[in-house]
């Protein structure tokens, strides 16, 4: 790690890659095409901060998320969390880990099974880890969780589609949250919702996570969602972090030309302010064949023929910031004109 | 708490969306469909007519009375009139339906449930587990079912049972392919992987997550086997490999009917009008169902 950081980590990764590898099928053996959706990625997250992790599409952030999870097996690294070493570990090995650790899915249409109530969804993990549970005690806790997420109580009757899209992102946060576990992936909670449900859906995320003191990785391709959310900010792309830092540093002091670019994407709700867009050139690369060196370079406005030479690692440039480029003499910090 | 305003602002769910109008939303699509219901009440005629009718006429169906051979029908007694033995058509037919039902529903749930396991192993384990398995699906569905059935039957002392595990045993298949499509798509919806993230057990998230979104189809599926299960058993009746006489069933009483198709044509008529009915019925419930439960009609 080459971030200092105080404050004890609830959850390590080192140097966590997740190939895929494509192809493969019973009749056709041997050449093989393999994804890279994450390669090398190295964070921790202290307890009780959110860290946010930001990227385009295809840039990797879900496949990080479901691995420092454990639904996928990484290719390579280290996942610690609170103590285990989760990589490596069977189902049968994680399943007294599971309740600790918790999911919040993007899309609430497809997170909430269409054939079980309300109640029977949230309780569920508690039948599951604690079956001794009688009926009426698990009949409360969910009455419970149902306040806490905002809804009421007698929706633990009903079915998921009688429910609107924020309703059901309640839900499934209350799922994530019955067996009050430490951390949470956040896996672009708000990101199918409209604006106006986003903003509510965030502010209850905020103050369950003030409320039960919990540790979040919270992943979005939204910087300004992510901004107000989270403590520290990983940047990916492509598989790698280029940028990870506290997120006033990161928004004041963007070291990473994509991180510039990012920002320059994000629309500013005041049309009198105007500036100039960085506009990147083409598309994200394909992860089967990325491009040797930085893998930003082929987009970047600032590459030298060096860039592609070798893979720049994330070197610390300021107290808790770090940043993946070899150029160190930019100015990205964002000029703002009227 | 600031949380409990939102809950307003979330929007009511619309009326239209409740289950219980969904499920009647099913119920009308079923009901517009005139055929299926004419399956229907067909098939439960005839499965109350099977059920209580031999207790209500006055004819056993093995009691032999030469004196009144070859009655047509509605001429005496015997309504449907009697057999070469003189025994009464009607309740041989009742005691034949008896047969037949009993085979086709036995044969269905048989099918259903082994095709059913089959198909979820195969299609929530997917890769190699699920490619041998299907692979195998579809080498058993190679076999022409005719001529399995009847080296098999020429094998096995034919009996209720026997029988209706023969055809379960040549029926299974399609409800497996069914099943292993529909689980592997649902497999991969984000609920079975939340599902998983709660460490639930494979068999939890197969039987209790999975397959409870996949029914519609499988009833289609298994109304379809009792159909075909039906048609197997005359099969094999008729061909001799079946139910023995003196028992009837429907298609073994066609067999004997051959001989006397001038003289008697009744005797072939009823039975093959019965095995249309039935067969025609459940094909047209089957069809109903299709429609009436097709998740994509389910906006």
């Amino acid at each position: 790690m080459t971030v200092v950081q105080t404050g004890t980590p609830l959850l390590t990764a080192e140097g966590v890659s997740k190939w895929f590898f494509l192809g493969n099928t019973l009749f056709r053996r041997g050449r093989q095409d393999v994804v890279r959706a994450v390669d090398g990625v190295s964070f921790d997250i202290r307890r009780g901060e959110v860290l946010g992790l930001v990227g385009e599409s295809g840039s990797g952030k879900s496949t990080v998320g479901r691995t420092i999870l454990r639904l996928n097996e990484p290719t390579a690294g280290s996942i610690r969390f609170d103590g285990h070493e989760l990589a490596g570990l069977t189902r049968r090995q994680l399943r007294p880990l599971r309740p600790r650790m918790q999911l919040i899915f993007q899309d609430p249409f497809s997170s909430l099974n269409p054939r079980m109530t309300v109640g029977r969804i949230i309780d569920t993990p508690i039948t599951i880890h604690a079956p001794e549970t009688s009926r009426a005690a698990r009949r409360e806790r969910v009455a419970e969780l149902l306040h806490l997420v905002g809804l009421s109580p007698r929706y633990a009757e009903r079915y998921p589609h009688e429910f609107s899209g924020g309703q059901r992102q309640r839900i499934g946060i209350a799922r994530a949250l019955v067996m009050n576990p430490d951390f949470l992936v956040a896996d672009e909670p708000v990101s199918a919702l409209d604006v106006s449900i986003q903003a509510q859906v965030v502010n209850l995320l905020l103050e369950i996570r003030e409320k039960l003191g919990l540790t979040m990785l919270f992943i979005s391709h939204d910087l300004a969602v992510v901004g107000c959310v989270s403590d520290r900010i990983a940047v990916m792309y492509l598989g790698r972090i280029v940028e990870l830092a506290p997120t006033r540093s990161l928004f004041l002091d963007p070291r990473h030309p994509y991180t510039e670019a990012l920002f320059s994407a994000e629309p500013i709700p005041n049309p009198a302010i105007r500036r100039d867009r960085i506009l990147l050139k083409g598309e994200i690369p394909s992860p089967v064949n990325p491009p040797s060196g930085c893998v930003f370079r082929t987009r970047c406005p600032y590459a030298l023929p060096d860039c592609a030479k070798v893979v720049p690692p994330l070197t610390e440039v300021a107290p808790g910031h770090a940043k993946a480029c070899i150029r160190d003499d930019l100015d990205l910090r964002p000029s703002q004109h009227a | 708490m600031p949380v409990d305003r939102i809950d307003e602002l979330g929007g009511r769910p619309e009326p239209e969306q409740t289950l219980h109008v969904n499920r009647n939303r099913a119920l009308r699509r079923f009901l517009r469909h005139r055929l299926a219901i004419l399956g229907t009440v067909t098939i439960a005629v005839l499965v109350i007519a099977c059920a209580i009718g031999p207790y209500i006429t006055p004819f056993d169906h093995l009691f032999i009375d030469i004196r009144s051979r070859f009655q047509p029908p509605v001429s005496g007694a015997h309504v449907f009139g009697t057999d070469e033995m003189g025994r009464d058509l009607l309740s041989r037919l009742m005691m034949a339906g008896r047969v037949s039902l009993t085979i086709g529903f036995a044969a269905m749930m048989l099918s259903t449930i082994f095709g059913t396991l089959v198909g979820a192993v195969a299609g929530y384990y997917g890769r190699k587990t699920g490619a041998v398995l299907m692979r195998f699906v579809d080498a058993v569905l190679c076999f022409p079912n005719i001529f399995l059935l009847l080296t098999l039957a020429a094998f096995i002392q034919p009996s209720l049972m026997t029988i209706t595990i023969i055809i379960a045993a040549t029926s299974w298949m399609e409800v497996a392919r069914v099943v292993e499509g529909q689980l592997r798509s649902l497999r991969e919806r984000d609920f079975a992987v939340a599902a998983e993230m709660i460490g639930a057990p494979n068999s939890h998230i197969m039987f209790k997550e999975l397959l409870p979104n996949a029914v519609a189809p499988i009833v289609v599926a298994a109304t379809l086997t009792v159909a075909r299960a039906i048609l197997m058993e005359s099969y094999i009746s008729f061909l001799g490999y079946g139910i023995q006489p003196p028992e009837p069933s429907w298609g073994n009483m066609l067999n004997n009917a051959q001989q006397y198709l001038n003289s008697a044509p009744w005797l072939a008529i009823f039975p093959g009008l019965m095995i249309t009915l039935a067969v025609t019925s459940f094909n047209f419930l089957g069809d109903g169902l299709r429609d009436a439960l097709d998740p994509r009609l389910e906006v």
